[in-house]
């Protein structure tokens, strides 16, 4: 009886180690997929055929800085580097509404775009050199020129930011406007007490309630904060001193030379514009110009939009639905009170310098 | 047909049956593949990420660690400035993490000790404001309660110039609490050294006492003769230098205040958060300590002639201890965690001088890894301490 049930025993283990050997198969087959698919992990879908066939444009912006990017009182996003993604979107996708924005804190932001959740990262980011070369992103363009200042209220009788010595200084973490901070001061061998707070609206309201003397930003984030937030506006004085140079711009991902590309002359059809005298209500007028300059740029001759792989009146879509640098200069940053000063074109005086298309 | 039974015969360890129908070897194989399966994975995310990091040129490695960090960090432990390099700045953060995580853990327990208590307080209006303390603190998201006490802190003070003094030399304003601080004399190594001993001979006394409580039945006033040993000894000893004593009043100095000791709005919101949040459970956790040990244990204790005093020390806190100890352990590595919110509030803990450094580097991989190591190390540890302390209450059966 023994005997048998252990013959018995024996012949269920053998079925049930058959079974098990098909599982082990499966797992091998698994572990052998998973190899292949391990090996060509790097190619990538180019970043024009992905926007293209997913019908939108995703773009990085600022969580809230009226004047570049902040939703209005409809929810609709405005401002200047808002444009510049709806010019991208107009020019790929024909629609200058096919953007979905994606608000980022400072802190986010180069996440955000290295990991493939934006395609563009248009957020008042400054072009610096370790960010150019370290972080895998390619900034394409110079949209705001900007330098870093200090705000302080009225009250505190503060002249100049040589005389801040051992005041408390508000400021965003993960930015070039904290390092430039600290160069500042110890360059002028002052002592300071950092407030670092992550969301914009938590550290103007900390400036704001008095928990720090002095909010330091790029001059038109501090015009931007004074207007939109300040209860009084007058109450606050933006220092004469601005001690850093800030060149804010768009960035892509790093090795999407043809997207760059795009994004670069998306950029530089709404400054050509300016210099060519087309506006969105004026272009329409303009479509049979024998000026040869404005024939290239609406896409009459040539065919600049296909070499970039997009339409062929890819600026005419920019300038008729978005329209050209000054007016979306005059629609978001002029009510800041900010003068156009050196984002002018470089025939009135500026540094704002558009490549020639053709 | 014959060599069946021979088989069967065989002692299971003789066996050298390296065929899967031998159960033994095919539990091996299962592990191999099963440990080669989740190796394979490991290496297919670890090669798949360097390789991506590679393609799109971003930086890897640790190297930046030496380089000079340049952010500003509003309260440090230790000396720091911008000019020091990103291991310093994180061990900064690390240290203020610390800070307010072990004040957190034992202002909680003192906290939560004493509203556990309250609860089950005979006296209605007592227990009752207890449990609305309780439901109110624990149902309300922490970084809501963070944000709350931050921003009481810094709209309900006034400004460093209007600062309200309660007391000579403290000052309340936005910019924290302003205290003098106690400045170091060279005499002061002597009062911490008869401290020490003072505290090793309140041990010996307690363990004599003991000893001849066992022996004789007779008592002793250890409570009273330990305070006298542990505050009189460096107290004389003080006297007998000749009670050198100064202390540094903060003092306005342009914008803010300059010397003293100061307690700005966000660690004071933060440890008053974290404090607040864990102490409503921790309550619920020594109520329901005290509620486990039995109500016989009580009669039976005062039936032998203890005091209530006596039975609550000597036979019913032994007890709860040992319900209590476990689910306290997790509400000490909750806080500990939780500490991380610290970055919505600006204090600069581990997660926040972390976060900044990763962006200014752009190695968020390794920001994460430095975060994830902090954290489990520190968790680990109260862990460790705990499961030593709860061994060390564990009834003992003899």
């Amino acid at each position: 009886m023994g005997q048998e049930r252990r013959v018995h025993a024996s012949g269920t283990t053998f079925i049930t180690g058959k079974g098990d050997m098909k599982y082990l198969g499966l797992v091998a087959a698994g572990a052998a997929l998973m190899i292949a698919t391990a090996a060509p992990a790097s190619a990538q879908q180019s970043t024009l055929d992905a926007v293209k066939s997913k019908g939108f444009l995703q773009c990085g912006v600022n969580t809230g800085l009226p004047g570049f990017s902040a939703p209005d009182s409809q929810g609709v996003w405005r401002g200047l580097d808002v444009d510049l993604c709806r010019a991208v979107a107009a020019a790929v996708l024909g629609d200058a509404n096919k953007v979905r924005f994606t608000p980022l804190t400072a802190q986010q932001r180069f996440t955000a775009l290295q990991s493939g959740e934006v395609d563009i990262l248009s957020r008042n980011t400054t072009w610096t050199m370790s960010r150019d070369a370290s972080l895998g992103i390619d900034f394409v363009g110079v949209n705001f020129y900007d330098g870093q200042g200090f705000m302080v209220p009225r009250k505190l009788g503060v002249k100049s930011a040589k005389e801040l010595n051992g005041a408390s200084v508000c400021v965003q973490p993960g930015t070039t406007t904290e390092l430039n901070l600290t160069d500042y001061f110890r360059a002028n061998n002052m002592q300071f007490t950092p407030v670092v707070i992550e969301k914009l609206e938590e550290v103007t309201g900390a400036y704001f309630a008095g928990r720090c003397d002095v909010y330091t930003t790029d001059v038109s984030g501090l015009a931007s904060t004074r207007m939109a937030q300040a209860p009084n506006p007058n109450d606050h004085v933006i220092l004469p001193e601005v001690i850093s140079k800030e060149p804010l711009g768009p960035s892509v991902r790093q090795g999407d030379d043809r997207w760059a590309d795009i994004v670069k002359w998306s950029f530089y059809a709404m400054l050509e514009a300016e210099e060519l005298g087309l506006t969105s209500k004026n272009i329409d007028e303009h479509m049979n110009s024998q000026n040869p300059a404005i024939q290239r740029f609406v896409g009459a001759t040539g065919d600049f939009g296909k070499m970039l792989g997009i339409d062929n009146k890819w600026a005419y879509n920019i300038i008729k639905q978005v329209g050209n640098y000054a007016e979306s200069y005059e629609r978001n940053i002029a009510p800041l009170g900010i003068e156009r000063g050196i984002n002018k074109l470089w025939k009135d005086g500026g540094l704002m310098y558009p490549m020639p298309i053709r | 047909m014959a060599s069946r039974p021979q088989v069967a015969r065989r002692p299971p360890t003789a066996g050298v049956n390296l065929s899967l129908n031998n159960p033994t070897i095919r539990a091996i194989l299962y592990q191999i593949v099963v440990v080669g399966a989740v190796g394979l994975v490991i290496w297919y995310l670890v090669s798949n990420t360097i390789e991506n990091l590679e393609t799109r040129r971003i930086a890897t490695g640790f190297g930046f660690l030496d380089r000079e960090a340049g952010l500003p960090i509003g309260e440090s432990l230790i000396p720091y400035s911008p000019a020091d390099t990103y291991a310093r700045a994180l061990f900064v953060g690390l240290l203020n993490t610390l800070r307010v995580a072990l004040i957190g853990i034992v202002l909680a327990t003192l906290l939560g000790t004493i509203v556990g208590i309250a609860r089950l307080s005979s006296n209605w209006l007592v227990a009752q404001a207890a449990r609305v303390y309780v439901e109110m603190l624990r149902n309300l998201p922490l970084l809501l309660q963070l944000l709350f006490w931050w921003t009481l802190f810094r709209d309900l003070f006034p400004g460093p110039r209007q600062a309200l003094a309660p007391l000579p030399g403290v000052f309340l304003s936005n910019r924290g609490v302003q205290l003098p601080a106690i400045l170091w004399q060279p005499g002061y190594g002597y009062v911490l050294g008869a401290f020490v001993v003072g505290v090793g001979a309140a041990l010996a006394v307690r363990r004599w006492a003991k000893r001849r409580q066992a022996l004789t039945g007779q008592q002793f006033p250890v409570l009273w003769t330990s305070l006298a040993l542990i505050f009189g000894v460096p107290g004389i000893t003080f006297l007998a230098i000749g009670a050198p004593f100064a202390l540094e009043r903060p003092e306005l100095r342009g914008f803010n205040f300059a010397g003293g000791m100061t307690l700005t709005p966000e660690f004071a919101a933060l440890l008053i958060g974290l404090v607040t949040y864990t102490a409503a459970f921790i309550a619920e956790i020594v109520r329901s300590g005290i509620l486990a040990v039995n109500q016989g244990q009580w009669e039976a204790a005062l039936a032998l002639g203890l005091r209530r005093g006596q039975v609550l020390r000597l036979v019913v806190l032994p007890q709860a201890l040992r319900v209590i100890v476990p689910p306290t352990t997790s509400q000490y590595l909750n806080l500990t965690k939780n500490s991380s919110l610290a970055v919505a509030i600006g204090y600069p803990d581990i997660v926040s001088v972390a976060n900044t450094t990763l962006n200014q580097t752009g190695q968020a991989i390794e920001g994460i890894a430095i975060i994830m190591a902090v954290y489990l190390t520190i968790s680990l540890s109260i862990s460790a301490f705990m499961n030593w302390y709860n061994r060390h209450i564990a009834l003992v059966e003899r």
